[in-house]
Parts: C-alpha cells; structure tokens; sequence
C-alpha cells in the first residue's frame, strides 16, 4: 500500500543542489511563443493544403430540426461538402466504448434531429477556401419544431435537487446553532453565467496517414480526446494520433472535446485532404461549456467575540438537461472556518441550456464570492477587523472532519498580507475617505484551494549528447508545465537547462491527466521525478558497469549528477562521454506517481489573503481596482517567475467576476446575451491597477514527493470578494448580484443618498 | 485579385477572394500564423499588425484595400535567434502564459510607443498636455489587446523595461 | 461574408456615381464596423467602393474660424490633432473614449458616424430585429434591453447610437458636407444626418443612396469649457451606458436614443438661469425608460450635472 511516507526520503527535487527548483526561470517555450512562431491547432501545416470546414450552429434551444435545404449551401462556389444529421457519415452510438478502459466514449456530431441547446452544431460545411465555407454555412436553411425552451434558473430554484449521490452534510445542529447566536448574518449572493473566452477558439487540424488518423488539437487532457474520437470513428484507440502542443488558454473549458474535432476528423476521411475546423468566438459562447449561475445562500451564527458558533452554506446551481455537473460552490467551506455547528449543500436543476462545466477555481470562485462577503459583513456587525474575524476562527484541524491539515499557512497568508498591503490605514467605517472624484477603500478575502494528485507517467532519455528529452502526454496551457518539467529533469539529472528537451502533448507519450484542477504541475512534475530518478539510477549502473569509465567498479548509489559530469568523488566524466561510449542509440526510462492511498488522511489545501484598494465614483457607480495584493501558500514552488504569473492572473479573473464579467439568458429563446468580446467583458489593461502577488516558503510533504501544490485557481478563489468588500468600505454599498456594475452600484448609492 | 503587400519586407504577390481578409491573407495564403485569430471582430487584438507603421486589427481589413501598404508582423519583428527588445523583455517578465495574444500585444507594443512619441492623446492623457509613458498611459493604451491569461501586470512591466532599452 | 466585387475609386465624383448606379453597392474606408457587420452577413453589400484613397483626410481651418475636417481622415488622426486638441477638447476626449488604438487608427470619420448599433439583438441573426431584417419585430423591446433608449424609442426599435465622436460633434454643433450622385454637394447640420427610429428603424441617417460624407465642419468653438464623459462597464474598449459632450452651455448625451441626443431642453434651461442639475432634470422629463435602463436616468441626470458644471468652472 503506498503511504505519504513514501516521500520522506530525499530526493534530487528536495536537495535542489543547482537551484533549478524554484528558480524564475524564462518559460522554456518563450522565444516561439513571443516570436509567433509556436503553432497552435489551426496554424499546423498538413501535408497537403487543406480544406476549411464551418460549423453552423441550431437557433432554437430545445426541440428538432424539421426541415433541411443544403441546395443553395452546396451550390455556392468553393463548398465540396455539406452535412447536417441527414447526410453526416455513420459514428459509434453516443458513449460507446468498444474499447472498455477507453477514458472517453463516443461523441457524434451531427448526431440527429433533437436540438439539446441553442448554438449546438447542426451543420457542417466545407470549402476549399474558409471564405467559401464561411459562405456556404450561411446559406444552409433548417427549420425547427421548437419547444418552449426550459431555461429560467431564477424561476427553477423551487425544483432544485440535491445533485445525485450527494447529500447535504450536517455537523452538529446549525439550526439550533444558528438561532443562539447573538450575532448573525444571513444573505444570499447570486453569480451570473460565465464564459472561459480563452483567447484561441477551439479548433482542429486532422489528416489521415493511411488509416491512422493525425489530429491536432486544442485541449487540456490528451487521453479522453483520443480515446473519444477513436470511440466516436469506430478505430483502434492506436489509429488516432491526438497532438496538442500549444494551447491559447483552457481555464478548464477545453478538458472536453467539441464537435470541431470530430468533424474535422469525419471531413478529412470523406474528402481524403487534411480538414481545419475551428469555433468562430460567437460559437465559442454557446458552443462549449460555461460556469453556470448560481444562487448562494450563507448564513453565519456567532458569539460577540467573533468566534463562530453556527455556519451554513447552501448553494443552488444548473446544468445542462442531460449533464451532470455541479458547481460545488459550498465544498470549499467545508475546511475554511471553526464553528461547531455546520450545514453545506447543494441544488442542482438541469435546464435546456449550454453545458455547464468547469471554469479556473470551479466551486472556490463562485463560493467564496458569497462566504468572503458574508464575513466581511459579520466583521462589521461585530466591530471586528476582517482580518482578525477570520483569525479568531481559524481551526486547530479540519472544521468538518477533524483530520489534521498536512500544511496550513492561512494566518500567515492573511498577517503578511495586511502589512505588506498596509491594512492598518484602513478605516473601518465606508465612506470616509476621498482623493478627487473617487471615493476609496479596502477589503481583503480568504483564498483557498484544495489540493489533488492523479496518476501519472513519464519517460526520459538521455541521447549521446548529453541531452535530456522529457516525454510526457501532458499539456501547457499557459501554466508553464513546458517549463518546469524542464527544471525538474534539469535538476534530477544534473544538466544545465539548455540540455533538456521537454516533448509534451501527444497521444503517443507516456499518459498524464493534463492540465486542470490545479493538479498539473504536482501531478506531472511528479512522474517526471519519478522518471527522472530511475534514469539517474539507470545511467548509474552503465556507468559503473562500463570498463571504459572513471566511475567503473563503484557503486551505483555513490554517482553524482552535477552540469552535465557524472563523479564519485574525484572520478568522473561528461554524461555525453558515457552515453556516446556505452549506450549511443540513448537511454530511455520511464517513471511514474500514483496517489498515495492514505493521502485523505490529512486536510490537503492552499491558502491564500487577497487585499485590494478601489475608487469608486459615487456620482457614477463605476469602479476602478487602484492596488491588490495577494500572499499565498501552496508548497513549494517549482517556478517563482510562472507561478506568480498563474497567481496575479487567477487574481484578475476575480476582479473579472467581482467587476465586469456575467452572461444571462434570454429566457424566451434560451440563448445568452453576450456573444462576443465586444458584449462579455473579460477586463482588459485599464481595469487593472497596481497588482503583485507574494508565495510563501512551504514544503507540503503531504501532496507529493515534491511538497508542491497547485497554484492555477488559488489566485482567483477570493480575490472578486475582496473587490466587493473594498467597494462597501469605500461607499458602504454591498451588492449581492455579481458583477457589481455602475447600474447596481448607482442604486446603492442613490438609496444612501450619496 | 491581384494584390501586391510587402510583408516584413518581401513584396509578396497574390490572387485574393476580394473577401479575404488581411489576417486570413497572412495566416492561410502566406503561412504567417504569428498573427492570431481570437474574435475575427476587432474585439481582442489578438490579429493587430502595424500597416504602414500604424497598429490595426488586421481581421477588420480586408486585404484587397493594402495593395502597395507595407505590412509588419510578428515574423518580422523578431526570431527566436534575434528577439527584438520588446520580445526580449515579454520574455523576461513572464508577458504572456498561454502565448495566444502576445504576438498581438507586441505588436500593438511597437505601435503604441511610436503613437506615443508623436504625442497622440488617450484618455488618460490631461487635456493640451504631451503625454507620458505612465502605468496608467500603458494601461489605457494597451486595452485594446485583452489577455485572458490576464498577463496585465507583466505587460505593464516589460513594456517599460524594453522602452527603456530602446530608448 | 456573401461574395462582393470590389473597386478602387478614383475621385470622388466617380465613386458616388458607381454607388448610385451599382445596385447593392457600399462605400468602404476604415472597414471597422461595415466588415464586422459582412462576416455575419447583417450588411451584405453587392459591391464595395473602397473610397479610403480619395482625397478626403485632411484637417484644415475654415474661413470663419472654425475647422473641416475630411471624412476619410482616421478617428486617431483627429483626436491628435492640434487644432483638434487646442480648440475642440470634446470631440478629442470623445474620440479617444471608444473602441480601441487599433481601431481608431483604421476607423474614418465618415464611418465612425455611419456605424451601426451594438444592440445585441441587431448581432444576433436568429432574432427578429426590424433594423436587421424589417418587420420582423423587436426582440429587444421584452428582452434584455438594460443599454436600450431613453429618448425617442418606438416599439421598431429601442436601439442606441453608441458612437462617442458623434456626441461631441452633436453638441459642437458640427455640419457635415456630403457628394450627391448628381455631384452635387450638400450640407447637412448633425442634428439632422441621424433619425430617430419611427416605423422605419432600418433607415438610419437621411443620405441618400449614393450619397457619400466628405467631411465634418465644425464651427468656432462655443465660449466655456469642453469635457466628455463616458461611464461604461468596464474601464475602456467597451461600449458606453450612458455619455455627455459639454462644450461650454452645448450638451449632447450619447448612448440614450437612435441618434446622437442634443440636449437643447438643458440648453434652454440653463439659459433661463436653472443649474445643472435643473436643467438636465428638465431633458429627462421627456425620458421613457423600459424597466432594465431604468437606471439610466439618475445616472444621466449624474454624469450631465457634473460634466456641465466641471466644464464651466463649477466643480464636479
């Protein structure tokens, strides 16, 4: 049975001898990617021109397509093909698996009448050029039998049901709790539906070799789209090549494939070319998954002195009508704060919408928009500092459970915070403070983010040269796994980093789960220590065993790996010499990490305090983020340079939630409102003021053999809280319906009589 | 249509589909694909070039209209042998994450310090002064190049280190 | 896009005659609004007549002190002008409010105040929108309509012109001079170039067919102060609720009507002696909000109030 304890032992990560481990090393794909020259999906040259394939998406969101006219579609100049369900080539039935450890099942396009949800691909129209296809897919006619689309999460929250297998978990009695308390708050928050509007629209480019099917993609997980478009083909699971080696953002709507791969895949074999496919950013909006709305109700019970007595959090949310997924926005709260009495759940209702889905910190950023305002007004309503409320509640183990936490640095999180940032100038009461046209003040929040490890394998090979090239069927979607797998081998081997090669994103590598959750680099780093410390032995042994080296005759264990010389004490050579001498053809291994069985044993989380100043105009109710500062804990840290970068970024997508971000659904015609970039607001430059985020030394020997964790979701988790809690001490305005816009901020401050 | 653009350049010659636009020229007739596609609307700024010097969104042109224009992309900004100072210092400063808009960004980069230096106005700038290149002018200057990595801070910090080198 | 022929204009003489006798055919310069219209197929124009080589992208001064300004000039090349800058404050701030550098550097003059609405009803193609598509109703007028009209809305169309350098102009009191395709040419004061929607939402400004913007004159600024201000959802490169020209007692609103809104009941209230927030009180008394814009009126009432009284001297 594995055990945590099987990390104590040292390792070349731990010993860091070259100090490659934590070091703000430039990303190792940098120069392509600032030099444009890093092909993504649709920039990979096939083998032959390509033809260009264009979706065209249903316009109704609930009921059948009842009459098809592809005549003037297929007449138009350049179009050699057009589908729709009536003509589409034959795919698996939707979740076959005639593979049985298959990680996806079939998912056909095209697939029939019923429209499931407004946007959903209904017709596929290829040309040789795109400005053909583009044609041709306008000119594709349906009409629709449309049912009255079931839609309205507002007006669903009655018919909510706890999500299957899950129930509510109670600690204690919270009623009772609750109605003891002399100090209570009871508010309920609502988030709107938000769209991951990764900067590179899904796409595909396939071609077939013979009957191997070549497909690049952009995804965050190699496995299930492999498997699923081989399942979904009809082919062995080997005759599909699945590529995806750079990814222009994931944020976790990309775990999935789209209808873009497929039919690329089912276009390339029909017409025998190479076939591109790509979303339009309108498509982007309906055509892949969201973060769903949500309706959040907390309520705290406290004694005078601030500790809690009670606390509730209930979360009602929506997904589509034939998913299944929750937005478990009360789960991190579970392990947040002390109160002996607790109640936690959710509701799910599933409508005919989009797919709901993950989105950066899925549960924490919906959650702790509601809980960290929550605090914040129980603070007040005592006449407590925030921070000292949240101080005043932290727990000696994990408040639901009891289990020890491996690592928590939550109060030194939230103490360096304040004083870095300057807490101590804030006043506790709104209002007061004012420089020109804005009014201006402070909050701050929690962050917190659990932790995960999956399994995950790796191989290295070490080539006459001397060079270290990492194979891995893992991704970089901008997290910077290219780079720190490159410090981890450079590290395990002793090379400088110009030695290593990292080769990721392939179906053909060793398999990791990619990138999401915030488990990638712990997970994949993992496995590559794992393989890189079975090379360092391998090369070891040919070293010793080798007649023609210094190090012949000694033992194994004794071989030192530093800038490219392997030594026991005075004896050495260059690796190159080695492996160029005893192995030229290289040496490959692989390594690989699996879960400890008794890692739930411990409460597994990453903390964090936001702190953040705004101006608010009263006149107007706009906003504008002057300063924000998060302190985080997370592990070590395997790139100070990257890992900062993921964390002021998880930050600004909470300034996105807290200030600008939202979409919400004509509920007439089951379609979003927003549907580009010019309508959703993801915040650009100018809502961004002066923004740093610090980490803290940490070692979770815990997580993996690394002691790192993940830092992808912690930066968000809070961080639109802390916006919110610093617009009520500027202006003594709270609103509960996010984002907090000029409209709803003016009605606030119009009810005050400001 | 025939249609000359001097791209990074190299005059280059082509039949055009007058529909074709200038990123969709660059990307799929001449294999530029340093220029990025994110809306294909003038909403993100992933696809900006500089045409005659002066940054635009080169999905809003249709590339009919730059007959004779001299156009310049990422490609011809830099390599990875010979990364221009602004490259460099995205590079240094962790500009990007995913890498989907930083061609965009830095050539919106070069555009916008030359706007700058020939004292356009934002709205950042006070009324009848000259501007400064400020955090707050970046900022506002830079908005038209959305980052949903959100690399802001970085860009903010090598845009000012490498105006400082090219100074 | 739907297949075009494309050509290249001489002068401008040619280009009005070939619009005029070309069925379906468009003028395009900076391209920033018409070709985001064409890849969704709401503006599917026959034949395009590129007129971003004419002469026409010059800003010079005009006899009687005030300043023309040529229609294909870019929406950049105003806002940094001199004279722009030194005399019309306004129309620079307001220029320098919308969209993006990028766009602004390609963008005309004569386009920016030929653009469309961002309604997004308008965008979306599976929705009736009688501007869109006549006659087919208005989705926007149940539907979610928080940036629709104030002012001047019917039930056609609760759309709004979200031009910022239009605002300015509106309340500088600009003219712009067109070519007919006859050759003649004519000037047209901007308080009549836009309609408001009526029956006939479709038809926005009162050009006529063929008929092509080759400048804006602006006349000598008005005595006081010029400030424009625009609140928006997010701190730029994004469309506006609600925004104000002041060019001394000239006000002008943006974002709350079909058109450009010329607030002459401020005008004549401040003349009367009211204040600010009197005045604008009066402009708003001829408002109809729908329930979702509600929140339009305080925060006009707001932003006027204090940019009329930051223009002339006042405080905010």
């Amino acid at each position: 049975m594995s055990s945590v304890h099987d990390w104590t032992p040292n390792n070349p990560v731990k010993e860091n001898r070259s100090g490659l481990i934590g070091k703000p090393v430039d990303r190792y794909e940098g120069p392509l990617k600032v030099t444009g020259t890093a092909p993504y999906a649709y920039e990979v040259q096939p083998p032959s021109p390509p033809a260009y394939g264009v979706m065209v998406g249903a316009a109704i969101a609930a009921g059948r397509i009842t009459g098809v006219d592809i005549a003037e579609a297929e007449a138009t100049p350049g179009v050699l093909v057009v589908w729709t369900h009536l003509n589409a080539p034959p795919q698996a039935p939707r979740g076959t698996k005639a593979h049985p450890r298959s990680s996806a099942g079939s998912r056909p396009a095209l697939e029939s009448d019923r429209i499931f949800f407004f946007g959903q691909p209904v017709a596929l129209v290829v040309g040789e050029t795109l400005e053909a296809a583009t044609a041709g897919a306008h000119r594709v006619k349906l009409t629709y039998a449309a049912d009255t689309p079931d839609v309205d999460f507002r007006a669903s929250l009655d018919r909510a049901v706890s999500p299957s297998g899950e129930e509510d978990i109670e600690v204690g009695d919270f009623v009772r709790g609750f109605t003891s308390s002399p100090i209570q708050v009871d508010e309920t928050w609502e988030t709107p539906i938000q769209n991951h509007c990764q900067m590179e629209p899904c796409a595909s480019t396939v071609w077939f070799e013979g009957e191997k099917c070549i497909a690049h993609t952009s995804i965050q997980m190699v496995k299930p789209a492999q498997h699923g478009l081989a399942e979904t083909l009809g082919l062995p699971r080997d005759d599909v090549h699945l590529l995806t080696r750079y990814i222009g953002g994931g944020f976790g709507g990309k775990g999935q494939t789209y209808d873009d791969l497929i039919l690329a895949a089912l276009a390339a074999k029909a017409l025998g070319r190479p076939v591109k496919v790509a979303y339009t950013r309108q498509q982007m909006m309906h055509g892949t998954i969201h973060r769903p709305a949500t309706v959040m109700q907390v309520r705290l019970g406290a004694e005078k002195d601030g500790r809690l007595n009670a606390f509730s959090m209930m979360t009602w949310t929506h997904c589509h009508r034939e998913g299944n997924f929750t937005e478990h926005a009360s789960n991190f709260a579970r392990a947040l704060y002390a109160a002996p009495n607790r109640l936690t759940g959710h509701r799910l209702v599933k409508l005919d919408l989009p797919g709901a889905g993950p989105m950066r910190a899925p549960g924490e950023a919906s959650g702790t928009l509601a809980l960290e305002c929550a605090m914040d007004e129980l603070a007040e309503k005592l006449g407590l500092d925030p921070v000292e409320l949240r101080i005043r509640n932290e727990p000696e183990t994990d408040p639901e459970n009891g289990r020890p936490f491996s690592m928590r640095q939550l109060v030194r999180c939230l103490r360096e915070g304040a004083q870095q940032f300057g807490w101590d100038r804030r006043l506790p009461t709104p209002g007061l403070v004012r420089e020109g046209r804005w009014l201006v003040g402070m909050g701050m929040a929690t962050a917190i983010r659990g932790n995960f490890l999956l399994p995950a394998k790796c191989s290295f090979t070490v080539d006459a040269d001397g060079v270290i090239t990492v194979r891995q069927g893992m991704t970089d979607i901008g997290t910077g796994t290219y780079t720190v797998l490159a410090q981890i081998a450079a590290e395990t081997l002793g090379v400088p980093l110009g030695h290593v090669k990292v080769e990721i994103g392939d179906s053909e590598f060793p398999p990791a789960p990619g990138s999401g959750g915030q488990f990638g680099a712990a997970t994949a780093g993992s496995a590559a220590l794992a393989a890189g410390q079975n090379l360092r032995t391998a090369i070891a042994e040919l070293a010793t065993g080798d007649e023609a080296s210094p190090l012949f005759g000694g033992r194994p264990v004794d071989v030192t790996f530093q800038d490219g010389v392997i030594a026991i004490e005075n004896r050495s050579e260059t690796l190159a010499s080695l492996i160029s001498r005893a192995a030229p053809e290289g040496l490959t291994v692989e390594g690989e990490i699996k879960p400890a069985q008794d890692a739930r044993e411990w409460s597994q989380q990453t903390y964090g305090g936001h702190y953040c100043e705004v101006g608010v105009d009263p006149v107007t109710g706009e906003v504008r983020v002057r300063r924000m500062l998060g302190v985080f804990a997370a592990g070590r840290i395997l790139n100070a340079k990257t890992a900062r970068s993921q964390l002021t970024g998880g930050m600004i997508w909470g300034i996105g939630s807290a200030l600008t971000e939202g979409n919400a659904v004509d509920t007439r015609y089951g379609s979003l409102i927003n549907q580009d970039l010019a309508q959703y607001l993801a915040p650009v430059q100018a809502d961004i003021g002066d923004l740093d985020a610090i980490m803290l030394d940490e070692v979770d020997d815990k997580a993996n053999p690394m002691g790192v964790k993940g830092v992808g979701e912690l930066g968000n988790s809070g961080a639109g809280a802390a916006v919110a809690n610093a617009i009520y001490n500027a202006c003594g305005v709270r609103v509960r319906d996010y984002p907090i816009t000029p409209d709803k901020l003016l009605a606030g401050l119009i009810a005050k009589g400001l | 249509m025939k249609t000359t653009i001097h791209v990074n350049g190299e005059a280059r010659s082509l039949d055009l589909d007058p529909r074709t636009t200038l990123l969709d020229a660059l990307r799929e007739h001449l294999k530029l694909t340093g220029s990025k596609k994110g809306c294909d609307h003038g909403q993100c700024g992933a696809c900006t070039v500089l045409v005659n010097g002066v940054r635009i969104n080169s999905c809003l042109s249709l590339a009919v209209m730059h007959d004779g224009d001299a156009v310049t992309t990422i490609e011809g900004v830099g390599t990875p042998e010979h990364l221009h100072p602004i490259q460099t210092a995205f590079l240094t400063h962790d500009a990007y994450q995913c890498g989907y808009c930083t061609p965009g960004q830095i050539c919106s980069t070069i555009g916008m310090l030359s706007e700058l230096s020939a004292g356009a106005p934002s709205q950042e700038t006070p009324p009848g002064a000259a501007p400064v290149l400020s955090d707050a002018e970046i900022r506002e200057r830079m908005s038209g190049n959305i980052c949903r990595c959100s690399a802001y801070p970085q860009i903010v910090a090598a845009i000012k280190d490498a105006a400082k080198v090219m100074a | 896009m739907r297949a075009f022929t494309y050509e290249r204009a001489g002068d401008a003489k040619a280009a009005v005659k070939a619009a005029a006798s070309t069925p379906g055919a468009r003028f395009i310069a900076g391209g920033t609004n018409l070709l985001d219209l064409m890849k969704l197929e709401i503006e599917t124009p026959a034949h395009l007549i590129d007129v971003s080589r004419l002469n026409m992208a010059t800003i010079e001064a005009t006899l009687d002190g005030g300043l023309r300004i040529g229609a294909a000039t870019s929406n950049s090349t105003v806002a940094a002008d001199p004279q722009v800058r030194a005399r019309y404050p306004v129309l620079s701030q307001a220029i320098v409010a919308g969209g993006s550098p990028q766009l602004r550097n390609k963008a005309s003059v004569g386009g920016n105040l030929l653009q469309r609405t961002r309604c997004a009803y308008f965008y979306d193609t599976s929705k009736p929108c009688n501007k869109r598509a006549p006659r087919t109703g208005c989705s926007a007028l149940e539907g979610l309509n928080r940036n629709a009209a104030i002012f001047g809305a019917t039930d056609h169309c609760i759309a709004t012109h979200t031009s910022d350098m239009a605002v300015a102009l509106t309340a500088l009191g600009a003219n712009v001079e067109t070519l007919m395709p006859s050759g003649q040419s004519r000037t047209l004061p901007m308080l009549v170039l836009h309609r408001l929607p009526g029956e006939t939402p479709e038809i926005e400004t009162c050009l006529e067919t063929g008929e092509l913007i080759t400048a804006v004159v602006l006349p000598p600024p008005p005595p006081g102060g010029q400030i424009y201000r625009k609140v928006r959802d997010r701190a730029s490169y994004a469309g506006g609720l609600a925004s104000v020209a002041v060019a001394g007692r000239q006000v002008a609103l943006g974002m709350v009507a079909h058109k450009p809104w010329r607030a002459s009941a401020v005008e004549t209230a401040l003349a009367s002696g009211a204040s600010p927030a009197e005045a604008i009180a009066v402009e708003l008394e001829g408002a109809s909000p729908l329930g979702r814009n509600d929140f339009k009126l305080p925060l006009v009432a707001r932003l006027a109030a204090a940019a009329i009284s930051e223009a002339n001297g006042r405080g905010a």
